[in-house]
């Protein structure tokens, strides 16, 4: 109990960025929807914003 | 299922599951051969691009330069990579592969989608170049040749990933991961948002190919595709620049000026690297303002930031290394003495500064909206990534390979002498190579036509003599880099064939603690350099401000020229 506790002081102590920057899961998810977002589905939405030719 | 195995490579005090040794060496030898092979298609091009040689006929050269491009920058690269990616994952973290049949999987599908889409170029009906734009079609081989290279690339990346998730639960390690590492799953994250976006654009023109589907857009391809294109040069930077703190770390015991900024550096490359693709389509009608100004002229300069964040930090490492051990004189006697005669620090250091001074400064230079009209599809473009991409990365990789014969193929390297002077032959004559490739671009001379004179043509062009003397000087120079290359591969795979094997080391069930001091160490080593004064990297830093500030302004003074207001 006494080392859980040790462990979760530890936790806490750890800074928010560090947390960020250690979770290597939150950062692939990061690192595929910022781009998909702002690269592949806004310039899907530009091209399918182009007009027809008449 | 067998159980693990490790070697201790008495060298370096690396501990090599042996699994993941042998993926390693299987993937960094298919790298190399494939590099062969691009090599030679390079002195193809670089021959039929010199205008007084003009060596191949027009069909002959775009064959060429397709396979050339695609085994440079997709088959070398990405195989090479995926060495790096278990390295930094398994023997830096001391832990074993994730799932070792499934990184033979890996290697297994990109070797033979490698083959499948070198027979499809070489066959002569799929000259279609790297970027493969539609609506002109290759044969179906070939789209299929590169989806499954690219199936088993994303394969290595959840290896990766699954071994980070290993070395986690074993804690194998302390704290975070080591600053190398991370870098490399900077460059593995990276692959992943590359590969998926290869896929989306490559199984629809597969099956356009196939006569399944009935057409495929040419502007949804050329913003798909370069998603592929340029990200997959991304991963390149991330994982050179990772191989550049690797080296700094081993040969110098260099540790980073701070390790935290070295992270958040990665951090936006993560964030914004892969954005820097939108680049590419700067002269595309069709795409709005809003998305080309926001994915370029400001998430890019975040990335470019980060760039020159590691660009500061690693020559600053080695200089804080330098000084510490008493090389102290002056502003630049660290940089003197530093140890030039070993190719595994020569070649980093040419390809950082490379990479800085001209791949960097003419990055941003094409990533800006209006100065890109001036070099939009002109051989500037060429010049700049082979200023990104030859003398950034590959330049890096050698110097790995340099660094891994002895540890990891557990050979001697041969002809000492060769290897010294190779980084210099490679590295200088790529550095003259892309400059004058830029400056025959910057005149007009096209991205990549056979024949820039345009004979028979019915209205000529009068090229200024400055471009047919770049021109001149890309052959002479380019075939000086196929020189460098070639010195390279003979090195290499000299080394192996005839070098002097070396003591194989211990084989352990059991992975130990990296032994303190040893090179392994110093590979994963934590913590910033000691606080001593930079002035030297400072004063690089300011010449590359300076050179930056200069050209940029001298392309807008150019750009205000192109056409006059009245």
């Amino acid at each position: 109990m006494a080392q859980d506790d040790n462990t979760a002081q530890g936790d806490n102590d750890i800074p928010l960025m560090q947390k960020i920057l250690d979770n290597h899961f939150l950062l692939l998810f990061l690192g595929v929807t910022i781009p998909a977002v702002l690269y592949t589905v806004w310039g899907i939405v530009d091209i399918m914003s182009i007009p027809l030719a008449k | 299922m067998s159980e693990t195995t490790y070697r201790i490579c008495p060298r370096s005090g690396m501990q090599f599951d042996t699994k993941a040794e042998k993926l390693m060496r299987w993937n960094a030898v298919a790298g190399v051969l494939a590099l062969l092979v691009g090599g030679i298609m390079a002195l193809g091009v670089i021959l039929t691009r010199w205008p007084s040689v003009k060596l191949l006929d027009a069909e002959t050269f775009y064959l060429v330069l397709t396979a050339h491009g695609v085994d440079m920058l997709l088959v070398w690269i990405i195989f090479f990579e995926m060495a790096v990616l278990y390295f930094t994952s398994s023997t830096l973290l001391r832990c074993r592969l994730a799932t070792p049949g499934w990184a033979w999987v890996q290697f297994w599908l990109m070797a033979i989608g490698a083959v499948i889409g070198n027979v499809a170029i070489l066959s002569g009906n799929s000259s279609v170049m790297f970027t493969s734009y539609a609506p002109m079609q290759a044969s179906h081989w070939f789209y299929l040749g590169i989806i499954l290279f690219a199936v088993g690339a994303l394969i290595g990346c959840f290896v990766f990933m699954g071994t980070l998730v290993v070395a986690q639960r074993d804690k194998t390690y302390e704290g975070s991961i080591p600053l190398v590492t991370f870098g490399a799953l900077t460059a593995c994250i990276i692959a992943i948002f590359t590969l998926l976006q290869g896929a989306a654009i490559l199984v629809p023109t597969w099956l356009w190919s196939l006569g399944v589907v009935k057409e495929i857009d040419a502007l949804a391809y050329r913003m798909m595709w370069w998603g592929l294109g340029h990200s997959s040069q991304q991963i390149n930077v991330a994982a050179h620049v990772a191989v550049w703190y690797l080296i700094a770390g081993v040969v110098l015991g260099a540790k980073p000026l701070s390790e935290k900024v070295s992270r958040m550096a990665y951090f936006m490359y993560i964030l914004f690297l892969q954005l820097a693709s939108a680049h590419h389509l700067l002269s595309d009608p069709g795409m709005s303002s809003e998305w080309k100004v926001l994915n370029t002229s400001y998430f890019m300069y975040f990335a470019v930031m980060a760039s020159m964040i590691h660009g500061f930090t690693v020559p600053g490492a080695i200089e804080a290394a330098q000084r510490k051990k008493g090389f102290t004189n002056g502003m630049f006697e660290w940089l003197r003495k530093a140890p030039w005669g070993n190719p595994v620090f020569s070649g980093m250091f040419i390809s950082l500064v490379s990479f800085g001074f001209i791949g960097g400064i003419t990055g941003v230079v094409l990533g800006t909206e209006q100065l890109n009209m001036l070099m939009h599809n002109t051989f500037y473009v060429p010049g700049h990534f082979h200023a990104t991409v030859v003398s950034g990365t590959t330049l890096a990789f050698m110097s790995l390979t340099y660094l891994l014969i002895p540890i990891l193929f557990k050979r001697e390297i041969a002809f000492p002498k060769m290897a010294q002077a190779q980084p210099f032959v490679f590295g200088g004559s790529m550095a003259v190579l892309t400059v004058v490739m830029m400056g025959a671009g910057t005149l007009g001379v096209s991205r990549r036509h056979w024949d820039m004179a345009f004979s028979g043509a019915p209205f000529q062009y009068e090229w200024p003599g400055a471009a047919y003397l770049m021109m001149g000087m890309t052959g002479f120079f380019g075939v000086l880099a196929c020189i460098g290359g070639a010195m390279f591969l003979i090195v290499t795979v000299g080394s192996l064939l005839i070098g002097k094997k070396l003591d194989d080391g211990q084989i352990s069930a059991t992975c130990t603690p990296h032994p303190k001091g040893s090179v392994s160490d110093r590979a994963t080593a934590h913590g910033d350099a000691e606080h001593v004064a930079v002035p030297g990297t400072v004063a690089l830093a300011m010449l590359l401000l300076a050179t930056f500030v200069l050209y940029y302004f001298v392309n807008w003074k150019y750009l205000s020229e192109v056409w006059g207001l009245s």
